[in-house]
């Protein structure tokens, strides 16, 4: 009843092609969009901030960026922490090697580097796929991973091999640092997401994502009708890496403050982000943010549930989460393996024919 | 788990808004491939504080509130048990893990809540000048490294010129910290070092296993945690490593690290900054107010462990720095802010440890201003396989200053300079 798109006609083709053609979505989009940016950074505190909104912030655009190689483009990538952690790196660099530079910029750039990366390591998807290509990007990962320990210069010669980010700002507001205020680090992160997520969208209506869905569906049919696999592929690499980098800069700048390439970057990131776009919906805008949530926030959720309102002991709690969320993921990829998304879509064609399903 | 309940039960009934109340956190670790070390100090911390509240009434008749979060030694779900902490007023957060102390270090700072990381964490936070919130009395891993290498000079007779030491160590933030104080020691002493990192979680070291069959180092030193510790001594003790020459750092010489070794791990040596063993008049308090009252954290089991003896540190230390802090602002009802000047001016000497039941069983410590690092003192404890016990077989050896201070300096300088901060000046 609420969900009736009578009455609402397309008279242009920009109408007709519009990201939400349904008008309750757009307004739903708007009034989130409106929360978010509006309302959210009167109220965020400390907590909010470091440990539910950046957090699903940073591992939504990563999830997107696998998402579009995985997901769009069909190439299974076991290597998104080591891209994560080539996004972090090159904002340290940037950050320690040119004081002066805008955030923007650090992250921009740093997305770029990542980008270069991973299209090198995307090579040899053009002559191996599936199982084999996954353990070509688990290659990459460890090879990494084992790079920014082994090498002094990436993390300055500490002697720790950590890695700090210093107080930088953006458009002369800081954003990194313990000392950034909390709604500051977030709008920064959520702007990103949303351009990105904008970007990503509209890039995968058009030819280029088009191309990728092709080599996906089936290369070799997609090679004749005239689709470049060796373009596509490395596009595909290209972009994802430059989502997954940029989510990794932000990880480290603005999130984290610092980071330690074994365990931020290690191969649970990896396994985490697939587990999201498989769990949210793969080939889906939407399933990367609904994935993200589910493994980002319902661990917290649950804590919270039973340790604040249950009283159990937090050993006891923390047993309890894993077990739930393991089950979920089986019960869930039972029942809809399609993921969240797909969850989701079915809900809305309920939705829009209710109260009346015939 | 019933007692947990009961537990948990009985510290929200406590918790009314009306009492005022001195607030404790322990960021435990139950969980994941580090909990043979995390469950003991968990424990041992939290029913030290229970202690205080069964038998004291609190301190000095303040009431403690003790709260819990399980990190799993994860840095993510540290920060967020930080975040989620910080706010109910707890006094002082020791996360026991060095990368969730890495990261809170700024955040504390900035948030006025002081860190003790007791012989973990950043070694160079030890000068207070730099680091006014964080603290690591009684010893750094600088300090450590310095003294197990002393030691080694001890059995050598007193050179350790053209030997092969190898550090096998946590390949994180962890295990690198000692790696540059033991170059320097290299210098010093002639000696060669040898770096062999293990991986998270370290339960694959068949590769360090080859490398120390190989090139047989005259000395292993380990840098360990969790589950990793009794890998090292199992697979040491099976290509027959002499165990005396195999010293671990005081977070590698629990006994739930050596006992999977059985009668291999025989020997084994590691430095250490507290007694061994339940024989403290304090336990027969333990036993009564908390354990045969089922008020324990844990099971009940851990009573008179190595890191079960270590958490009881820790706690002491804090309530001890919250008495100071309460003497020195004349009220008790103290804040994270008056809590760090009580760490700063704390002192417990022997004579104040009989007065807590625990006559000989640490070092003594004074915190100054300028030196949050405390005394650096760590005598060698060796391990006996036949009675499963831990043994002090030396007494307290200094650290070797000439070389641990400089490199603080130096650490520390880079960090100031690196935030920009100007250290402040210290009477």
């Amino acid at each position: 009843m609420i969900y009736r798109e009578t009455g609402q006609f397309k008279t242009s083709y920009a109408e007709d092609s519009q990201i939400f053609p349904i008008a309750q979505d757009r307004y739903v989009f708007w009034a989130l969009m409106g929360f978010a940016f509006l309302v959210v950074p009167l109220v965020i505190d400390d907590y909010w901030e470091k440990s539910i909104l950046l957090p699903f912030l940073v591992y939504s655009l990563a999830a997107i960026g696998l998402n579009i190689l995985t997901g769009y483009c069909g190439q299974l990538s076991l290597g998104t922490g080591g891209f994560m952690a080539v996004g972090a790196y090159a904002a340290y660099k940037l950050m320690t090697g040119f004081p002066g530079l805008d955030m923007v910029i650090v992250v921009l750039a740093s997305g770029v580097i990542t980008a270069a990366v991973g299209m090198v390591f995307g090579l040899p998807s053009l002559r191996i796929k599936g199982f084999y290509l996954a353990v070509a990007t688990l290659a990459a990962q460890f090879f990494l991973i084992w790079l920014f320990n082994k090498v002094p210069w990436f993390y300055n010669n500490s002697a720790t091999g950590q890695i700090s980010a210093p107080e930088r700002t953006a458009f002369g507001v800081q954003v990194t640092g313990a000392a950034a205020s909390s709604s500051a680090s977030y709008l920064f992160c959520l702007i990103f997401v949303v351009l990105m997520g904008f970007a990503a969208k509209n890039l995968l209506r058009g030819r280029i994502g088009r191309s990728w869905m092709a080599i996906r569906d089936m290369d070799i049919a997609a090679e004749i009708i005239g689709v470049d696999p060796l373009r596509a592929k490395l596009s595909a690499f290209g972009v994802s890496s430059f989502y997954i980098g940029v989510a990794g800069a932000l990880y480290f700048a603005v999130w984290f403050g610092g980071a330690e390439p074994t365990e931020a970057f290690g191969i649970n990131v990896s396994f985490n982000v697939l587990f999201m776009i498989i769990i949210g919906g793969l080939g889906s805008m939407l399933g990367s943010f609904l994935g993200a949530a589910f493994i980002v926030l319902l661990p917290i959720l649950l804590k919270t549930a039973l340790v604040d309102w249950f009283s159990l002991g937090t050993a006891m709690a923390k047993h309890i989460e894993i077990t739930t969320l393991g089950a979920l993921i089986i019960l869930f990829l039972i029942l809809e393996p399609h993921g969240l998304a797909r969850l989701w879509a079915v809900a809305k064609e309920k939705l829009r024919l209710w109260p009346f399903p015939h | 788990m019933k007692k947990t309940l009961l537990a948990a039960l009985a510290a929200t009934a406590l918790s009314g808004p009306a009492f005022a109340e001195v607030v404790f956190a322990g960021l435990d670790y139950r969980t994941g491939p580090y909990a043979p070390n995390g469950i003991p100090f968990a424990d041992g911390y939290a029913d030290y504080f229970t202690l205080l509240q069964e038998r004291d009434g609190g301190i000095e008749g303040e009431p403690i509130r003790y709260l819990t979060c399980e990190t799993a030694y994860n840095t993510e779900k540290g920060v967020e048990c930080y975040e989620s902490l910080k706010g109910e007023g707890v006094l002082v957060f020791q996360p026991l893990s060095t990368g969730i102390t890495y990261q809170l270090i700024p955040k504390a700072t900035q948030d006025q809540i002081p860190l003790h990381t007791m012989g973990y964490g950043r070694t160079s936070a030890a000068n207070g000048t730099v680091f006014p919130w964080v603290f690591n009395y009684p010893g750094t891993y600088w300090d450590a490294a310095s003294i197990i290498v002393k030691h080694m000079l001890d059995v050598e007779g007193g050179s350790l010129e053209g030997k092969k030491i190898a550090l096998v160590y946590h390949n994180s933030a962890y295990g690198k910290e000692p790696i540059r104080t033991l170059e320097k020691l290299a210098e010093k002493h002639g000696f060669t070092l040898q770096l062999l990192p293990v991986g998270h979680p370290g339960q694959e070291q068949k590769a360090t296993r080859m490398q120390i069959r190989r090139d047989k180092p005259d000395f292993v030193t380990m840098w360990g945690w969790g589950v990793m510790n009794q890998v090292a001594i199992k697979e040491a003790a099976s290509i027959r490593y002499p165990m005396d020459r195999f010293i671990g750092v005081w977070w590698s010489a629990a006994e739930s690290d050596t006992l999977p070794a059985g009668d291999g791990a025989d020997g084994y040596k590691a430095v250490t900054f507290h007694g061994v063993g339940d024989d403290f008049p304090i336990y027969a308090d333990l036993r009564k107010y908390v354990k045969d009252a089922g008020k324990a954290a844990g099971d009940g089991s851990n009573l008179g462990t190595v890191l079960y003896n270590r958490g009881m540190a820790a706690a002491m230390w804090a309530a001890e720095a919250a008495r100071t802090a309460m003497k020195l602002h004349g009220t008790t009802k103290i804040t994270p802010v008056m809590m760090r000047d009580g760490m700063e001016a704390l002192t417990v000497d022997e004579a104040r440890l009989a007065e807590l039941g625990l006559p000989g069983f640490t070092v003594p410590v004074a915190v100054t201003c300028a030196n949050h690092g405390g005394p650096g003192l760590g005598a060698i404890q060796q391990w006996d396989a036949k009675a499963q016990k831990w043994s002090l077989i030396t007494d307290y050896i200094a650290a070797d200053r000439e070389v641990v201070d400089p490199l603080i300096a130096e650490d520390s300088a880079a960090f100031a300079a690196e935030n920009a901060l100007t250290p402040r000046a210290c009477k």
